[in-house]
């Protein structure tokens, strides 16, 4: 079974996924996720997944999963680089990806990571509208 | 329509007996026809190779087009007509290179005229139609797949989605918007956005006279779309009209930004992505 | 893939695995492309094939998956097969109902498939296996 590899690059955890993954592979990146957010620290995750030509609803599935895995262990998940065919695709399948926030790219993506702990810091004082847009129906 | 087994033996023999002659007087109908639009050396070569296919077809006892034994000659038919409709020429003159060949054949039955050879002649002209009309028919479909090729072409050339600002990109939808022409604008602009590394995308429907539940649902599906992949879209100039029929069928656009023109929604933009500035920088010093 | 496949004959895949469904994903990516399918298509047909190949291996119990390039005379498409003996559906209704679901799942593989094609046939019964056959043209 292939494993899809995990760099740490400053505060930020970043996976590229390059390969068609079978659902075990899937669930492994899942699963190695989280014990290197625990293990580093860090405080952003970024999915690259512009090299995926599909996106099923299993994947959809663990994505969603890995996003809120984070969250609770205090960590943000930006999803960058879905092609435009899959990104319709998964319109018409159904999948919302709810509660994903998403990103054109690598850098796109780091900059929102950054964005959102910035304002975390300052929630109190900030009560503007949320620019970052997020997946949502 | 089918030649009993005696009457394919009969033409086929014909074919092969007074082949040269044959030929020769099939060649000069067409020839007639095209008036040089085709080479000889061509026409030649297509006669031979049609001649060459009716005989193999009929020495297997394939009496009728639609028979196993005749898939080689539909398929000499069937390129013989997709190279004529590519080349222009019309259904009528891809046709008459059939229909040339009874003109030839009574050629040579003429000299023994029986009662036998004119009904032979009648079946063989009822094969030689159906042949006609298999050339007619595919020469039609090469026609309307190039047609659909080009009107494709065209819907692409008549959509432009354009870099309105660093990170905006915009689509002006300009006349009636049919489901095809929404789904390729929509597939271009989400190309773009990936392209540009462009956040934001503005669809301005100002020059669309009206929309139906089709179109708004490819809309409201390219939004959905652009959110997955990370970026938000504003639709700009809804008439009155199009908002009423938005309303009357029941389309939600729910939390879509809709802003009246196209300068209003590039306004909003700024406004959107100068906060994100800010709100990137550090804000400790603030 | 290996090259020189002719893909005008139905190829097979039998699913056992979830790396079968990988193969499945593959091959009918291959023919969606000679069939002339365009981007968009062929990611639609591609993710229903995962879909239900995937219910034929968690469902199903496993089974075979079949692909055909073919033609209705005006335009080429793909055909899918997706068959396994396993034990059947009672309320197709229900089972193609977005949301609904037996196996922990999103329950949008099936009604979800049925939208991303052009044809969608599903034949089953309780003890009597399931077959869902998938059709998209070429537009
Ligand atoms: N091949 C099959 N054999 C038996 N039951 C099936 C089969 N395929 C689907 N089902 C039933 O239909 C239900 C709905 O299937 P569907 O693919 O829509 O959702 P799911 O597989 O549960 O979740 P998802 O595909 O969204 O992850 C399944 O939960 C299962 O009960
Ligand atoms: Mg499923």
């Amino acid at each position: 079974m292939d494993r899809v590899p995990i760099l740490k690059i400053g505060d930020i955890l970043l996976v590229s996924i390059q390969v068609d993954m079978s659902d075990q592979t899937a669930v492994a990146l899942q699963e190695d996720l989280a014990e290197r957010i625990v293990a580093t620290g860090c405080h952003g995750v970024i999915i690259d997944i512009t090299a995926l030509d599909i996106v099923d609803s299993f994947v959809g599935r663990m994505l969603s999963t890995i996003a809120s895995i984070s969250r609770v262990l205090d960590a943000e998940t930006v999803v960058v680089g879905m092609r435009p065919a899959v990104a319709i695709t998964l319109v018409e399948l159904g999948l919302s990806l709810n509660g994903i926030r998403t990103a054109l790219n690598v850098e796109r993506g780091m900059e929102l990571v950054a964005a959102g702990r910035g304002y975390d810091d300052y929630d109190e004082f900030d009560d503007g509208p949320d620019p970052a847009p997020t997946a949502s129906p | 329509m089918t030649l009993s087994a005696d009457q394919s033996g009969r033409l086929s023999y014909l074919l092969t007996s007074r082949g040269e002659q044959i030929t020769q007087r099939w060649t000069e109908v067409v020839a007639g026809q095209l008036r040089g639009r085709l080479s000889r050396a061509e026409l030649v070569r297509q006669v031979q190779e049609l001649h060459r296919a009716l005989v193999d077809a009929l020495g297997k006892g394939g009496g009728d087009l639609a028979a196993e034994e005749a898939a080689e000659l539909r398929a000499v038919l069937a390129e013989l007509s997709q190279g004529q409709a590519r080349q222009g020429f019309s259904a009528t003159e891809t046709a008459t290179g059939v229909f040339a060949l009874k003109d030839a054949l009574l050629g040579v039955l003429e000299t023994d005229q029986t009662s036998e050879t004119l009904r032979d002649y009648v079946a063989f002209s009822a094969l030689v139609d159906q042949m006609g009309l298999f050339t007619f028919e595919s020469y039609v479909r090469t026609r309307e797949s190039l047609i659909a090729d080009q009107a494709e072409q065209l819907l692409e050339l008549s959509t432009p989605v354009v870099k309105l600002w660093e990170g905006v990109v915009a689509v002006p939808l300009v006349g009636t918007l049919d489901s095809a022409r929404a789904q390729v604008v929509m597939e271009r602009l989400l190309q773009t956005l990936v392209d540009t590394g462009s956040p934001y995308a503005i669809i301005d429907i100002t020059g669309v006279p009206a929309v139906d539940t089709q179109v708004a649902q490819h809309i409201l599906k390219t939004v959905v779309a652009a959110r997955l992949m990370g970026a938000d879209c504003i639709i700009s100039g809804i008439r009155p009209q199009i908002a009423q029929t938005i309303v009357a069928l029941g389309i939600e656009f729910g939390d879509i930004a809709t802003k009246a023109s196209l300068a209003d929604a590039l306004r909003h933009v700024l406004r959107l992505s100068g906060v994100e500035a800010s709100r990137r920088q550090p804000r400790r010093e603030a | 893939m290996t090259s020189g496949v002719d893909l005008s004959r139905p190829q097979q895949q039998t699913v056992g695995s979830d790396e079968d469904v990988v193969r499945v994903r593959q091959m009918v990516r291959t023919v969606a492309v000679a069939a002339r399918l365009s981007l968009v298509d062929q990611t639609k047909v591609v993710t229903a094939a995962s879909e239900l190949a995937r219910n034929t291996l968690v469902y199903g119990g496993g089974g075979t998956v079949e692909v055909t390039a073919v033609d209705n005379g005006r335009k080429p498409g793909i055909r899918i097969v997706f068959a396994d003996s396993g034990p059947g559906i009672a309320d197709v209704d229900l089972a193609l109902t977005d949301g609904y679901t037996t196996g922990g799942g999103l329950g949008l593989g099936l009604s979800g498939a049925r939208r991303l094609v052009d044809e969608f046939d599903i034949l089953t019964a309780p003890g009597q296996g399931t077959r869902v056959t998938i059709t998209k043209w070429s537009r």
